[in-house]
């Protein structure tokens, strides 16, 4: 079991600032290799790619349907290609053209998206994408990540990168506290157990996994023994695992920055009913748009809280004594 | 290289197979693909695209995407024609069973991508929905420059396609660029499904509208071999500014009552039509 922290007390980062920064090694050992942007280059870090490598970063302007088929073009003549903006005008704008050249094709483009979630806070419920990765999850051949922190969003990038497929990959605006270790290792299709425990399982994806664990130590105190998994490989998703973990404690709680419609939340609910329907609670943003505020205040507004957690958690054991 | 009469007669016999695979299948698209014929024949069999059917990864191949996707008839003939794929497969248009490995047509209704599990070979992107092909076009021609290679980039476009407004988008990029290494062909028939592309929603004046996103445009009939054979010439040698060949064409163009109607975009001829369209076709004058 790992040892107790308070997560409020850990180092924060953007994990579009590692995006940067990784960015720029990668563009270093693979010379083939280029980024787009459309013009969001600083706010998405791409703008550090830019720098570093100018011939091989192109701006489409504010034009992402024509950034996604440029993409598509460069990955046809076999280049590994990085695309980025807001994830909702990148997963939302050209959702189609993603769909018929770059899922169909199985290319190898990596559209990594950052401001996903209601955390983009003051911009409000326009710039606030909850339904990513439900859009594109259900695309073939896509594989969706949302990773939990800054590690992990660094392990991702150097392991997909190598993976000759198309990839959506999630981050959020706002610095998340660091959780994992150095020594994490991602793997595809897998999910991570945090902390182990037999009452109830948490399986979260990004920001939601390090209040999944404050909230699991807060619950401790209360007698409580909350499982925490890190779920950020969203497609292809661990059905081993959560089929694992709901025998072992009979009550899922589903936690994301997004909408509890066709996000984690229902790729979970799949896995269960299929396998092993055990008691479920989605927690996310309901079925509805967000709000303009600072971020963290929209977060705890709409119940996307350790406090907002908790109160989940009880309620599925509520229904599972029942 | 093949002289005007030699490739009409290859245009005759194309145009033969698109009418045949249509029918076949009773479904596609005529209208659409007899008014492009003329000009893929010059392209491919007039010494202007650079292609080796035996190799058709060649890293310095030049790639022709058909954006208006549904003109797959046109392309698949061609394919068939050149030699990357057997003049027999043509029967498998829109059918489920077919060449692909797992047994499957690799004539979809729509191209799909050499590199796709269903694609054929020579198809250079998965084309169908209107209004990608020319921003695929510019990431291909993109990766050529970044990689100083000399091959060109043509794809083709229809004049109801250019509608959508991710054709300006990349029309704007590629002029930005200056991508002097791409050349746009586009198939002004005058139609699309609903009727006359002026009265639906107007696109013209096209020259113009390019010029001043940076092409170089170049006017012609499409089905004027000289004219045709001019145009890739002069193309070959701009510099600076990629290249908007406007096509004045016929929708249909070869077959008597298909032409300039829409009613033959997307319809599969009958029995009847397909014998007097044959006949028409085998008798004609080239
Ligand atoms: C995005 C998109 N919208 C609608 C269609 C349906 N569609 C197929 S062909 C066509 C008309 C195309 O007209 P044009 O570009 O002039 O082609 P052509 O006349 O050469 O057949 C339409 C609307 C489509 N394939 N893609
Ligand atoms: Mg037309």
């Amino acid at each position: 079991m790992a040892e107790k922290i308070d997560i409020n007390k850990l180092p924060k980062k953007a994990l579009r600032d590692t995006y940067g920064e990784v960015l720029v090694e990668l563009g270093k050992i693979d010379p083939e290799m280029v980024v787009l942007d459309a013009d969001l280059s600083e706010s998405t870090r791409t703008h550090k790619f830019h720098v570093a490598y100018p011939d091989r970063f192109f701006n489409a302007g504010i034009a992402e349907q024509n950034l996604i088929g440029i993409a598509a073009g460069l990955a046809y003549t076999g280049r590994t290609v990085y695309a980025s903006s807001f994830a909702i005008f990148i997963a939302g704008r050209p959702w189609e053209i993603i769909r018929q050249q770059i899922a169909y094709n199985k290319l190898n483009v990596k559209l990594v998206a950052s401001h996903g979630g209601v955390s983009v806070g003051q911009d409000g419920a326009s710039h606030q994408m909850n339904e990513d990765v439900s859009l594109m999850r259900t695309l073939p051949n896509m594989n969706v990540i949302v990773p939990a922190d800054s590690v992990e969003m660094e392990k991702v990038l150097k392991k997909v990168h190598w993976i000759k497929e198309p990839f959506y990959i999630r981050m959020g605006r706002e610095k998340f506290p660091v959780i994992l270790p150095e020594n994490y290792e991602f793997e595809l299709g897998k999910g991570y157990v945090l902390k182990e425990g037999k009452d109830v399982s948490v399986i979260a994806c990004g920001v939601m996994v390090s209040m999944a664990l404050q909230a699991a130590y807060e619950l401790e105190d209360e007698g409580i023994d909350v499982e925490v998994i890190n779920m950020s490989s969203i497609k292809p998703i661990d059905k081993d695992l959560i089929i694992q973990t709901a025998k072992k404690t009979g009550a899922v709680v589903t936690s994301e920055e997004h909408s509890i419609i066709g996000g984690l939340g229902s790729a979970v609910a799949e896995v269960l009913a299929e396998n092993y329907p055990t008691i479920l609670v989605r927690h996310g943003v309901e079925d509805r748009f967000g709000i303009s505020g600072p971020a963290w205040e929209v977060m705890e507004e709409l119940g996307l809280s350790v406090s907002g957690l908790k109160k989940k958690i009880k309620e599925a054991l509520t229904k599972k004594v029942r | 290289m093949r002289d005007i009469q030699e490739l009409k007669e290859i245009a005759r016999e194309l145009r033969i197979d698109i009418i045949t695979m249509v029918y076949n299948a009773q479904s596609g698209h005529p209208g659409g693909s007899l008014s492009a014929i003329d000009i893929l024949t010059v392209l491919y069999f007039g010494g202007f695209l650079r292609y080796d059917p035996k190799n058709p990864w060649w890293e310095n191949r030049d790639r022709f995407i058909l954006s208006k996707g549904h003109a797959s008839p046109a392309l698949y003939s061609v394919l068939a024609k050149a030699g990357y794929i057997p003049k027999e497969e043509l029967s498998t248009y829109r059918k489920i069973k077919g060449f692909a490995p797992d047994g499957y047509s690799r004539l979809q209704g729509h191209p799909a991508w050499q590199g796709n599990k269903h694609g054929v070979p020579g198809a250079e992107a998965s084309t169908g929905s209107l209004g990608q092909g020319l921003s695929v076009a510019i990431g291909q021609a993109l990766s050529g420059r970044l990689a100083n290679k000399d091959y060109k980039v043509y794809v083709m476009l229809g004049d109801g396609e250019v509608q959508e407004g991710m054709t300006w988008e990349a029309a704007m990029f590629a002029g930005h660029h200056k991508l002097d290494n791409l050349i746009a062909i586009l198939d002004n028939n005058n139609l699309q499904i609903d009727g006359d592309v002026r009265q639906i929603v107007n696109i013209h004046p096209l020259k113009e509208k390019y010029e001043a996103f940076g092409w170089h445009v170049i006017e012609i009939d499409g089905h004027d071999y000289q004219q045709i054979i001019d145009a890739f010439t002069q193309a070959n040698q701009i510099k600076g500014k990629p290249i908007m060949i406007v096509a004045h064409t016929v929708k249909g163009k070869g077959v008597s009552f298909m032409e300039n109607n829409f009613k033959w975009h997307g319809v599969a001829p009958s029995k009847e039509e397909y014998e007097i369209a044959i006949q028409e076709l085998t008798s004609g004058g080239v």
